[in-house]
């Protein structure tokens, strides 16, 4: 372990940092996105390039997070002068170097004041696409690990307690739970061993929210997880982490590493009695272990399945101790909260959802990434303004959030706000912050059918209305899809879903006819429209068996 | 009725010893397997590997799924022998180890193949046509999501969501993650690679 870090320590690494940058500034995306596209050439060819016109001393080639345009990658960003090169190769790389001394960069840019851009406002990702993740100097000197210690010298962990209360702030990993009275529970419960447990199991398909923070600055979800930890009394903290996420494990083993050398995890904290350790859980891919007790099981080395709840895990958690378990985007809220103040956080989005969400924006429109809003900010706002509506001018029909636990929200209602409530008014939920566009070409019912797939798949087995009801109801889509349903078929499916939602164990069970009777609601005429015609009389007994032949559609 | 206790109670007890022994011939066969498991497992040098890793978390129950992750990076998939190894050095009984193994999707019990092809399936990969990048590929070469090809060249295999929806469809080969895919340039990676 390293030695012992005061604040002056923490601000000499910063002013460092600050007097040691260079005029010019090209930030390179190094997330997975890019990074698939060929950034780490396009980032050797930048620095062989800048030593080739002796600028060392004046140019820094920076590897970033994410940059926010995936669709446009690998990304580059020179400042100044503030221009915004995409699609960059390595073979781009002389010509953006001879850019900064008045020669022609061969690469196309893009503005980076546009819409995409200005319409969002950053906390959680203040520093994705800015700051070396791989660089602990980076983080401080944007201000990182100031509210940690301002927090320990300063603060009673009851007052950490009422003002996490006063932000507002509710968890980003889906439900909403508001994260102040969760800190509360757990901090009240007695006990002489807690634990803090980062969940970034993200396993909803087509959410990647959580990848780019963990890649991007994985140390505000330390410092955020410690914070927390000093709240409720915990000394011991584990990130469970997805194995198909290996570029995020790296980055945060490394910025676990720096943390312990300089001090800021480990044995008192900036000479406070505060001890906090982190270790990597990494998951082995299994969807029910983004559900929490499932989760502690994982963590603990079994199978993943859930348990009833209660006892829930702020009374009874990780090896029956008290345990708080926070989303990635929940603790990477957490020091600018601290920062700025809870009044500050207070003050943004609506009145019950504060703050400001971070949602993966893809599927068919036009600028896919990741974009982070005010909540409350119109669907419409995000899907025309940020994402620059349907490619190849096709129309929006509609927008699924919350993966295959959440729903999707035709065209007319665009209009929507996002927040908890609002998108669960529509029979939806906010979800995590996958946001999926699909226009006229998809088909709803395959949607549902696509969805129901993956919960069948993933279902633990654990419970029956779960295990056997989801394969009831893939086996009942499957069948409108093929064309040999009936109405009663179609009924049965209805019946189903209300039977799986109200008595399956854990959320998995209880959200996985979401899809279906969302699409059922917005958009009954696809599935009746791929009904059999049955002419008169009673329909028959529902067939569940296979069928034989399947229809061509 | 009463003459009649001592023979049922005699039946009982034949029936029990029965199963006694049934238990003790598992348990003997049980030992003879891991017996040959251990003399498996002292002729190859990835064993001593995966157990300095095991000692690495103090041999602790706990991180039995850490010790899956770097058994299966050791040997490409877990065989049973392998199980039983973990098993006796964790002190967990061996249908724990098995039950872990199977539960989660990242482990293998089968050989894989020299090259792998991941098709991600997640909802954006899938609204932009991974369904029909892996229908392509599954003709091509006639075999199903989690099969390899019978000259062993190939693995195709399917992902639940790899985080890469900004890039979809997106295929990963060989563990490189590949942006904006179609079936032709899936066929044309998986040709390259030489697999019939």
């Amino acid at each position: 372990m390293g030695g012992q870090m005061i604040l002056n320590d923490l601000l000499q690494i910063k002013e460092k940092e600050l007097a040691g940058r260079k005029k010019i500034t090209l930030r390179c995306c190094m997330a997975a996105g890019c990074m698939s596209s060929g950034a780490q050439d396009v980032k050797e060819q930048l620095d062989k390039a800048v030593a080739a016109a002796g600028l060392q001393e004046q140019v820094e080639v920076r590897r970033v997070g994410c940059m926010k345009l995936c669709c446009e990658g690998p990304l580059v960003q020179a400042d100044p002068p503030h221009s915004l090169y995409i699609k960059v190769t390595a073979e781009n790389a002389p010509s953006i170097i001879a850019a900064l001394q008045g020669g022609r960069a061969e690469a196309a840019q893009t503005d980076p004041e546009a819409a995409f851009f200005k319409r969002q406002m950053f906390i959680v990702l203040a520093n994705s696409g800015v700051i070396d993740p791989e660089r602990i100097e980076c983080y401080i000197a944007a201000d990182g690990y100031q509210a940690l210690h301002e927090v320990l010298s300063e603060k009673a962990p009851r007052d950490v307690v009422a003002a996490m209360v006063q932000s507002g702030l509710r968890g980003r990993g889906g439900a909403g739970f508001p994260t102040g009275i969760k800190w509360g529970t757990v901090a009240k419960s007695p006990g002489a061993k807690k634990y803090v447990i980062c969940n970034a199991d993200e396993g909803d398909p087509g959410a990647f929210m959580d990848r780019s923070v963990l890649e991007s600055d994985p140390h505000s979800v330390l410092e955020g997880m410690a914070i927390a930890a000093y709240a409720v009394g915990a000394d011991q903290g584990f990130i469970y982490v997805r194995a198909e996420y290996p570029l995020a494990i790296s980055r945060l083993q490394v910025a676990i590493k720096q943390a312990k050398q300089m001090g800021l995890l480990g044995a008192g904290i900036f000479e406070s009695p505060f001890n906090f350790n982190v270790d990597l859980r990494i998951g082995a891919g299994a969807f029910v272990c983004g559900e929490e007790t499932a989760l502690m099981a994982s963590v603990e080395g079994k199978r993943g399945a859930p348990r009833p709840r209660p006892p829930f895990p702020a009374e009874s958690g990780l090896w029956g101790y008290p345990t708080l378990i926070n989303n990635v985007e929940t603790f990477a809220n957490v020091p600018p909260i601290y920062r700025r103040g809870a009044e500050w956080f207070a003050g943004i989005g609506t009145e019950k959802s504060k703050g400001t969400k971070v949602f993966a924006l893809a599927g068919k429109i036009k600028n896919t990434g990741l974009i982070e809003v005010p909540m409350g900010t119109p669907l419409s706002v995000i899907v025309r303004e940020l994402g620059g509506g349907a490619p190849d001018g096709g129309q929006i029909k509609a927008v699924q959030t919350g993966g295959p636990s959440g729903g999707c929200i035709p065209a007319q209602h665009l209009d929507t706000p996002v927040d908890y409530e609002s998108l669960g008014k529509l029979g939806s939920i906010m979800g995590s912050g996958g946001m999926i566009v699909m226009d006229e070409q998809t088909n709803m019912v395959e949607i549902a059918r696509f969805f129901m797939e993956f919960c069948m798949d993933e279902s633990c087995g654990k419970c029956i209305p779960c295990r056997a009801g989801t394969a009831q109801m893939h086996h009942l889509l499957d069948k409108i899809i093929r064309r040999q349903a009936s109405a009663a078929d179609l009924a049965k499916l209805e019946e189903l879903c209300d039977m799986v939602k109200s008595t399956s164990l854990c959320g998995l069970g209880q959200t996985a006819p979401n899809p279906t009777l969302s699409t059922l609601r917005f958009f009954r005429n696809e599935y009746e429209a791929l009904l059999r015609a049955d002419p008169g009389g009673p329909p028959g007994p529902v067939d569940l068996k296979p069928p034989p032949v399947p229809a061509a559609t | 009725m009463f003459s009649q206790a001592p023979a049922l109670f005699f039946a009982g007890l034949k029936k029990k010893t029965e199963s006694l022994k049934m238990v003790a011939n598992m348990a003997q066969k049980k030992q003879g397997r891991l017996k040959a498991a251990l003399e498996h497992a002292s002729g190859d040098k990835r064993f001593k590997i995966l157990e300095v890793h095991m000692k690495k978390h103090l041999f602790r129950q706990d991180a039995l799924i850490e010790v899956l992750h770097k058994a299966q990076e050791l040997f490409g998939f877990l065989e049973d022998d392998l199980l039983l190894f973990i098993a006796s050095k964790l002190k967990l009984p061996p249908s724990r180890v098995y039950g872990v193994a199977t539960f989660y999707h990242f482990f293998t019990l089968k050989p894989q193949g020299e090259h792998s092809c991941v098709v991600c399936m997640g909802t954006a990969c899938y609204v932009k046509g991974a369904d029909k990048i892996l229908a392509a590929v599954q003709e091509d070469t006639g075999i199903q999501p989690g099969g390899t090809t019978p000259d062993n060249r190939v693995s195709l295999l399917t992902a639940r969501c790899i985080g890469a929806c900004g890039i979809a469809p997106a295929v990963v080969y060989d563990g490189k993650v590949t942006p904006r895919q179609t079936a032709a340039a899936a066929l044309e990676q998986i040709r390259k690679w030489g697999a019939k």
